[in-house]
C-alpha cells in the first residue's frame, strides 16, 4: 500500500489550471523533490493534499484511507504536516514556544487548561531536542519575528517536524537564503528526515540541491505531471530541462546562485 | 506587523519558574487586604468597584490579548451574570450569595456559550460588530420586557438581605451597610484572588498558548493541529464566564441592576479599561480596570461632561500610548534596567 | 388594504433613513476599511443641527421669506456640517492609525463617539430639538380613508435619490473609479499615483454627510435626543451585516429588509422586534458570512 495516492486532482481558479488532474503515488519512506517553472502548480498541489485548499475534484488516499473530505486538522491528525513557501509562523511566541506547541498539539495536550506549559519537562525535553536538531538551540527564548530568515525557514520546518508526521511538504524550505545557508539548511532538514523515516515532498528550484538529496524527482508543469523519475533519469530528459530552462536560464541544470 | 507596537513578548516572558511575580502579588494582596481599616468606607466601595471590574476585564482580555479577538459585546455576559442573581434572589428568594455565584455563572456561560457559537465563525471587525449586536438583543429584551426585568427602572438586590460564605455571614441588624461593605470586599478581594490565579493559569497552560498561537498565526494553529474555531469558542465561554462573574459581584453592590449594564457602550467600558492598561499583558486589564473606575469616579464627580473628558482620555490614549499603562511602563523598566546594567 | 399601504410606505421611510445612515458606514468602510463606531452619532450630529437651524431663528427667517422652499434650504445644513467635521476628523485623528491594527480603529471612534455625544449634550442641552414646522408646512395627502404626512413621501424620493446618486458615483463617474480602485488595493492606487490621502478625506466626507443626511431628514418627523445615535448604528449595523459590509447594493436592500421587519415588528412583536432583526442578522451570517452583497 502507498502512503499517499492522489486520484484525477484538480484545482482550478479560473481559468488558471493550477492542479490539473495529478496522478501522483508516493511510496513510505521517499525523499521526492517536486520542481517546475514558477506557477507551475507545485505549492497548490501541496496546498490542497494538505486541505489549506479544497479540491474541485478527485481524489486524495493517504495509508488506504480517502481524506479529501478531512479538515486540515484531522489529516494533520493523520500524519500530514507542511511547512510553507512563505514563513508562517506565531511571531509572539519564542522559537522554543513554537515548537512546544506543536508538541503540544500532537499529544492532545492543547486541551489541558489546568498545568503551566513550561511544567511539562516531556515536552520541554522534546522541543529542547527538536530546536537542537535544527541548530536553533542557541535562539530558543527569541520571538520568531526576531530571527534571521534562514532560521525562521529552519523553525517552519521543524513546526512540521515536531509534529512527527508519516508524510511532509516542505514548500522550498531555501528559498530567501543565501547560497551558502541553503546547503546547511537542506542538510538539516535530509538528515532529520532520514534519520526519522518521514517521507518527504520538497518543492526545490536549485537542480543541484535537488539532484543530491532526492531519491525520485517529480516534475510539474502547468499543473500537470510532466515527468517523474530518478535523479539520473530527470538529469537525461530533454524536455524537462527545456522547461526548466525557459524558466530559470540557460543553465538550469547547472545553476550555482 | 500584528500589534508590534505594544511590548513584545510581554505576555511570554512571564515565566512561571520566577518566583518573583508571587512574592510581589502576595504584597499586593496584602496592602489591600488591609487597606479598609485605613481608608473611608466609600474608598472601599470604590476599590471593590475596581476589582469587581478587573475580573471583567480579566476575561475580556482572555479574547483580545490572548486569543486576538476584540468583542464589542461583553456587556452580555456581564449583564447575564447580573440579571440572573436578580432573578434568583427575587424570584427564588435565595439568600447565598454562593448560590447567585453558582447561578449567575451558570447564565453567563449559557449565553456566552451560545453567542460565542455563533461570533467564533468570524474574526476581527465582523467578529466586533456580531458581539456587539448580539449584546444587544439582551438589552432589547431587558429593555422591552419589562414585567419580567423591571424595565429601565432595573431590578433592586438588597444587600442587607444576602450573605455569605453559605450564611456564615449575615447583615442583619443595625449597621447592615457598613458591615456589608467592609465583608464583601474581602469576599470580592478572595474571588478576584482566586479568578486573577485562574486565568494566570489558562494563559501559561498548553491551551492558553495554543490561543496565543491562535492569535498570532490562525492558518499556522490549525497546521499544527489545533481546531482554531473550537478553542475560540472554548476561550470565548471562560471569558463570558469570568465578566460574567464580574456582573454578579457587581449586583449586590450597586443594589440595582438596570439595562445600562446590557448597552453596548458599557461593553466599550470594558475594552477601554483594558486598554489602558495594556491588553498585551497579564496585569494590564486589572491596573486598567482599577484606574478606569477611579478615572470615572472623578470624571462623574467633577464634571456633567464625563463621558467627553473620557472620550479624550481614550483618543489620546489610543493615538499616544498604545500599550497601556502596564505595557508602557514595562518597556520603559526594560530600557532602564538595559540601560544601567 | 390602506393600512397595509401606509405600513408599507412607513417602512419604506424608516429604509429610507436607514440607508442613508448604512450607505455611509458601508462606504467609509469599503474604502477605508474602517468601522467608525462614532457613525451613528454624526448621524445624531446632523439631526440637531438642521433641527436647530430649522427650529431657530434663521429657520424662522427663511421661513418668512421663502416659506417652505427656505426651510427645505436650510435643512441639508446638518449633513454640510457633519461632513465637515469628518473632513476634520480623518486627517487628525485616523490617519496616523491606519498602519495599526483594526482594534485601534474601533477604540479611537468609541472614543469619538463618547466625546460627540456630550459635545451634543453640551451645545443642544438635554431637550429634544425637532423641525416639525417643515413637516406641518407640507401638510398630509390622502391614502384610502386615511391622511399620509407628505413629507414621509418626500424622505423616501430623497432615499431613492440618494442611492442612485451615489451609484452614480461609484460606478459612473471618474471619482468613483479612483474610489474602487483605493478601496481594492491602497497601495496599488497610492504606486498608480492617486493622492490615497484626499480620496480618504474624500471618501470619510461623504459617508459623514450621508450620516448627517440621514439626520437632517429625520428630524422634521422625529425629534432630535441625546442617545439616537448609539441606537441609529446598532441599527445600521443590522442593514451592513445582512447586507454585506461595503456594499451599496448590500446596504439598500439590508435597510428595506429591516425597515419592513421593523414596521411589522412594531405592529405584530414589539417585545421582540429588535431580537428578531438580530437573528435575521445572524441567520444571514451563518448561511452567508460576508453578508448577501458581501464580498470575502
Ligand atoms: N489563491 C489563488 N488564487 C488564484 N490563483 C492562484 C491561487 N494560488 C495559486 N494560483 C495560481 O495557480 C498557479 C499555480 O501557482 P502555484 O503557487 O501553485 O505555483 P508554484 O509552482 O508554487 O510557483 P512558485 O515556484 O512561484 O512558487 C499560478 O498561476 C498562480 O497564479
Ligand atoms: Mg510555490
Amino acid at each position: 500500500m502507498s502512503l499517499l495516492e492522489t486520484v484525477h486532482l484538480k484545482k482550478y481558479f479560473g481559468d488558471t489550471h493550477a492542479v490539473d488532474d495529478v496522478n501522483l503515488t508516493i511510496e513510505e519512506g521517499e525523499f521526492i523533490s517536486l520542481v517546475g517553472p514558477n506557477g507551475a502548480g507545485k505549492t497548490s498541489f501541496c496546498n490542497v493534499v494538505s486541505a489549506y485548499y479544497s479540491a474541485d475534484s478527485g481524489k486524495i488516499i493517504f495509508q488506504g484511507e480517502d481524506v479529501s473530505n478531512a479538515s486540515v486538522t484531522q489529516r494533520v491528525k493523520a500524519g500530514i504536516a507542511r511547512s510553507f513557501q512563505l514563513v508562517n509562523l506565531f511571531d509572539d511566541l519564542t522559537a522554543f514556544d513554537n515548537v512546544a506547541l506543536a508538541i503540544f498539539s500532537r499529544e492532545g495536550k492543547t486541551r489541558n487548561i489546568a498545568a503551566l506549559a513550561r511544567r511539562d519537562s516531556e515536552v520541554t525535553r522534546e522541543a529542547d531536542a527538536v530546536l537542537n536538531q535544527f541548530g536553533l538551540a542557541g535562539k530558543r527564548n527569541e520571538l520568531a519575528r526576531g530571527l534571521a530568515q534562514g532560521e525562521r525557514k529552519l523553525l517552519d520546518v521543524a513546526l512540521a517536524y515536531a509534529l512527527r508526521p508519516k508524510l511532509v511538504f516542505l514548500d522550498e524550505p531555501t528559498s530567501g537564503v543565501s547560497t551558502r545557508d541553503k546547503g546547511q539548511i537542506m542538510d538539516t532538514i535530509a538528515s532529520v528526515v532520514r534519520g526519522e523515516g518521514i517521507t518527504a515532498v520538497v518543492v526545490e528550484h536549485d537542480m543541484d540541491v535537488v539532484f543530491k538529496y532526492s531519491d525520485r524527482i517529480v516534475v510539474m508543469h502547468q499543473g500537470a505531471i510532466l515527468a517523474q523519475g530518478t535523479p539520473a533519469e530527470i538529469r537525461k530528459n530533454e524536455q524537462v530541462a527545456m522547461i526548466l530552462i525557459g524558466s530559470s536560464g540557460p543553465d538550469a541544470f547547472s545553476r550555482k546562485d | 506587523m500584528s500589534l508590534a507596537v505594544a511590548k513584545k513578548g510581554a505576555i511570554t516572558s512571564i515565566g512561571p519558574s520566577a518566583w518573583r511575580p508571587a512574592v510581589v502579588a502576595i504584597a499586593i494582596l496584602l496592602v489591600l487586604a488591609a487597606l479598609p481599616s485605613l481608608v473611608d468606607p466609600y474608598q472601599t466601595v470604590l476599590l471593590t468597584y475596581g476589582l469587581i471590574m478587573a475580573i471583567a476585564a480579566l476575561g475580556f482580555n482572555l479574547l483580545l490579548g490572548y486569543t486576538g479577538l476584540l468583542s464589542f459585546g461583553h456587556s452580555a455576559y456581564f449583564g447575564a451574570g447580573a440579571y440572573t442573581v436578580a432573578f434568583i434572589v427575587r424570584d427564588l428568594g435565595a439568600q447565598s450569595m454562593e448560590l447567585c455565584i453558582v447561578g449567575g455563572l451558570l447564565g453567563a456561560l449559557l449565553i456566552s456559550a451560545l453567542f460565542g457559537f455563533v461570533c467564533v465563525r468570524h474574526t476581527r471587525i465582523f467578529f466586533g460588530i456580531l458581539t456587539l449586536a448580539l449584546s444587544q438583543v439582551l438589552w432589547s429584551l431587558a429593555f422591552k420586557f419589562f414585567w419580567v426585568t423591571g424595565g429601565t427602572d432595573g431590578i433592586r438586590v438588597a444587600s442587607a438581605k444576602l450573605t455569605l460564605l453559605g450564611g456564615f455571614v449575615n447583615f442583619a441588624g443595625p449597621g447592615s451597610f457598613q458591615r456589608f461593605v467592609f465583608a464583601y470586599y474581602y469576599y470580592v478581594l478572595g474571588l478576584f484572588a482566586l479568578a486573577t490565579v485562574i486565568m494566570w493559569v489558562i494563559v501559561h497552560s498548553p491551551f492558553g498558548k495554543a490561543l496565543q498561537a491562535i492569535r498570532d498565526n490562525e492558518t499556522r494553529a490549525s497546521f499544527v493541529g489545533i481546531s482554531v474555531r473550537r478553542y475560540r469558542w472554548i476561550a470565548f465561554v471562560i471569558s463570558g464566564a469570568f465578566t460574567g462573574l464580574a456582573g454578579v459581584l457587581w449586583v449586590p453592590l450597586n443594589g440595582l441592576t438596570t439595562p445600562d449594564i446590557l448597552y453596548w457602550p458599557f461593553s466599550g467600558e470594558i475594552v477601554f479599561m483594558t486598554v489602558l492598561g495594556g491588553f498585551r499583558t497579564f496585569t494590564g486589564p486589572i491596573v486598567g480596570a482599577v484606574m478606569f473606575n477611579y478615572l470615572k469616579t472623578y470624571a462623574v464627580a467633577s464634571t456633567e461632561y464625563w463621558q467627553l473628558l473620557l472620550g479624550v482620555v481614550l483618543v489620546v490614549l489610543v493615538l499616544a500610548l498604545p500599550s497601556g499603562i502596564v505595557g508602557t511602563a514595562a518597556r520603559l523598566a526594560a530600557r532602564f534596567t538595559r540601560g544601567t546594567s | 388594504m390602506t393600512i397595509f399601504i401606509i405600513q408599507l410606505l412607513n417602512s419604506f421611510f424608516y429604509a429610507a433613513v436607514l440607508f442613508l445612515i448604512a450607505a455611509g458606514l458601508s462606504l467609509i468602510y469599503g474604502v477605508m476599511r474602517i468601522v467608525n463606531l462614532a457613525h451613528g452619532s454624526l448621524y445624531a450630529l446632523g439631526a440637531y443641527v438642521s433641527a436647530w437651524v430649522v427650529g431657530g431663528t434663521v429657520g424662522h427667517a427663511a421661513s418668512g421669506t421663502l416659506g417652505l422652499a427656505g426651510l427645505l434650504l436650510l435643512l441639508p445644513v446638518g449633513a454640510v456640517a457633519v461632513a465637515v467635521v469628518g473632513a476634520v476628523i480623518e486627517p487628525t485623528l485616523l490617519r496616523p492609525l491606519y498602519r495599526r491594527p483594526e482594534e485601534y480603529h474601533l477604540l479611537i471612534t468609541f472614543g469619538l463617539l463618547m466625546i460627540l455625544e456630550d459635545a451634543m449634550k453640551f451645545l443642544f442641552g438635554g431637550t429634544p430639538l425637532t423641525a416639525g414646522s417643515i413637516m406641518d408646512h407640507m401638510g398630509s395627502i390622502p391614502i384610502g380613508r386615511l391622511l399620509y404626512p407628505t413629507y414621509n413621501l418626500f424622505v423616501i424620493a430623497i432615499g431613492l435619490i440618494a442611492a442612485l446618486g451615489l451609484w452614480w458615483i461609484i460606478y459612473r463617474t471618474k471619482f468613483g473609479v479612483i474610489l474602487r480602485a483605493t478601496s481594492q488595493d491602497r497601495r496599488m492606487a497610492a504606486a498608480l499615483g492617486l493622492n490615497v490621502s484626499r480620496v480618504y478625506v474624500q471618501a470619510f466626507a461623504i459617508g459623514c454627510f450621508m450620516a448627517g443626511l440621514g439626520g437632517a431628514v429625520v428630524v422634521p418627523a422625529q425629534a432630535a435626543v441625546l442617545g439616537m445615535g448609539i441606537e441609529a448604528l446598532i441599527l445600521a449595523f443590522v442593514v451592513v451585516v445582512i447586507g454585506g459590509l461595503g456594499s451599496l447594493e448590500g446596504a439598500l436592500v439590508g435597510a428595506l429588509i429591516v425597515g419592513l421587519v421593523r414596521t411589522a415588528g412594531i405592529q405584530f412583536f414589539p417585545e421582540i422586534e429588535l431580537a428578531v432583526l438580530y437573528l435575521i442578522a445572524m441567520a444571514v451570517l451563518l448561511i452567508r458570512p460576508t453578508g448577501l452583497f458581501g464580498r470575502a
